[in-house]
């Protein structure tokens, strides 16, 4: 094996899709002097873990435009990157169960479709037309896009990495960064245990962890991990389309390609924290709300559950570009459960940031400054 | 007609896949699991596990005995929603 490089241009921190998207777009846009640090395998973080679905219905201007933009990236990726993605756009459904969620979800639409979405909003019968096995029982309204959709996570991150490669770019696994060094104002190195990488950028992609390497920097980086479950049974026949989404009962539920169905839901009461362990509590409690929202899955076995970490900031949207008063610190972090659906137009953003100085999206309200006022815009359509 | 040998049987994964994704740079039974699928089906890994195993160890060099095994995630077997869902005595001790 030749060893890591010892320079770099840029140096992103961490192997999930948001890190190999932005070291493949610097290297499509012609900086191929990047090295990517990642402590385990690719993908072995939140990416890995996450449900795959990818949506464009959010409450907030900047989210549903960017979640827009990554949309029409994944419909492109799979040449793009000459690799399978396993992309579909069987759409999002989401159910809404009380007059604030109505309310709410028609304010929505009415932004979403100001901005050229194709989304609808159903009467029960109408999402029942969309989903036949759906119980529609105490949902008042939905709302259905059909071009949102789902891909593979592994695939799509892996994906990366190799056209990121091809293109100059070094990818390290089992890699850990121990400090950043700073002189001046400025980014000088990203020190690992493999070694020292003299760098003029640096990118923090480290999503559940991305405060901790903000320490090394001595930055205050608001990004909290919180454990979100997930259980998937056996594959079956096609049953429906769409992801479908009840924020009430804080859960979703989603046929992969493959046949199997994939449901996650977080606890609001759990603290902060890294455990990833499995519960029973979780399989029981979403059983529970599928067997009834879904009845006909109540004999389709249950065959794996995991646990993964969503990386929230206080206003659930992502802090995204560079900090006041250190040249070539970047972040693309805090992305609270929803990285890997807008990781495509994350990557693109992050690499015109750092090759041209400016992004073809605003990213200026993404900037951690935004922490320093009164939350205005938080983010309402997290599950 | 084609030979081959089927490594991981739930998932349908061949031992030339097997092979190669560990000589694409897959060299533990965590990437090749996430990539392939083997290990995802209904034994989950329990058959193709010590296989995909002696394959890493074959073609890298790495004993079976310090490779990484893949988290070991309930149920032990698979068990149907509507049990998952059920009410039952247990509930309190697991709560």
């Amino acid at each position: 094996m030749t060893p890591m490089r010892d320079t770099a241009e840029v140096v992103v921190i961490g192997g999930g899709v948001v890190g190999c998207a932005v070291a493949y777009n610097l290297a499509k846009l012609g900086l191929t002097d990047v090295v990517v640090v990642e402590k385990g395998y690719l993908a072995c973080g939140a990416t890995g873990r996450c449900g795959g679905g990818i949506r464009q219905q959010w409450s907030t201007l900047p989210n549903t435009r960017m979640a827009m933009a990554s949309v029409r990236l994944f419909e492109g990726l799979e040449e793009e990157l000459g690799y399978p993605t396993e992309y579909t756009q069987g759409g999002y459904l989401i159910l809404a169960y009380t007059e604030d969620e109505v309310a709410q979800y028609r304010q929505n639409v009415a932004m979403q479709r100001g901005l050229g979405l194709d989304v609808r909003f159903l009467t029960p019968a109408q999402a029942h037309d969309v989903v036949p096995c759906l119980n529609t029982a105490g949902v008042l309204a939905a709302t259905h896009c059909p071009t949102d959709g789902k891909g593979n996570p592994f695939l799509i991150t892996r994906g990366y990495a190799l056209a990121a490669e091809r293109l100059g770019a070094e990818v390290n696994l089992h890699t850990t960064v121990t400090d950043i060094e700073v002189a001046g104002g400025k980014v000088q190195a990203v020190v690992t245990d493999k070694g020292r990488i003299a760098t003029r950028w640096v990118v923090n992609a480290a999503g559940g962890h991305a405060a901790a390497i903000g320490v090394l920097v001595g930055l205050d980086v608001p990004v909290k991990p919180y454990r979100h479950e997930i259980l998937v049974t056996e594959p079956i026949e096609p049953l429906f389309d769409p992801l479908i989404i009840s924020f009430y009962h804080g859960t979703y539920i989603v046929q992969e390609p493959h046949g199997s169905i994939l449901m996650g839901q977080g606890n609001p009461d759990e603290p902060s924290s890294y455990n990833l362990r499995s519960g029973l509590p979780f399989a029981r409690s979403i059983t529970r709300k599928m067997v009834w929202l879904i009845p006909c899955l109540k004999d389709v076995k249950v065959v794996r559950q995991w646990a993964g970490l969503y990386a929230m900031t206080p206003d659930a949207q992502p802090i995204l570009g560079p900090v006041d008063d250190l040249e070539g610190y970047v972040q693309a972090v805090g992305f609270s459960g929803h990285g890997f659906m807008v990781a495509p137009i994350t990557g693109q953003l992050v690499a015109e940031f750092i090759v041209r100085g400016e992004t073809s999206l605003p990213i200026d309200g993404l900037s951690m400054g935004r922490f320093a006022g009164e939350l205005v815009h938080r983010e309402a359509s997290v599950v | 007609m084609e030979s081959v040998t089927i490594i991981c049987r739930c998932e349908d994964v061949t031992e030339d896949e097997v092979r190669a994704a560990i000589r694409e740079g897959l060299t533990s039974l965590d990437e090749i699991k996430r990539i392939l699928r083997c290990g995802m089906g209904h034994c989950q890994g329990r058959t193709c596990g010590r296989l995909i195993a002696r394959i890493i160890s074959q073609e890298t060099g790495v004993p079976a005995s310090e490779q990484e095994w893949t988290t070991f995630r309930p149920p032990t077997r698979p068990v149907p929603m509507g049990v998952l869902a059920a009410p039952g005595e247990r509930d309190d001790a697991h709560a």
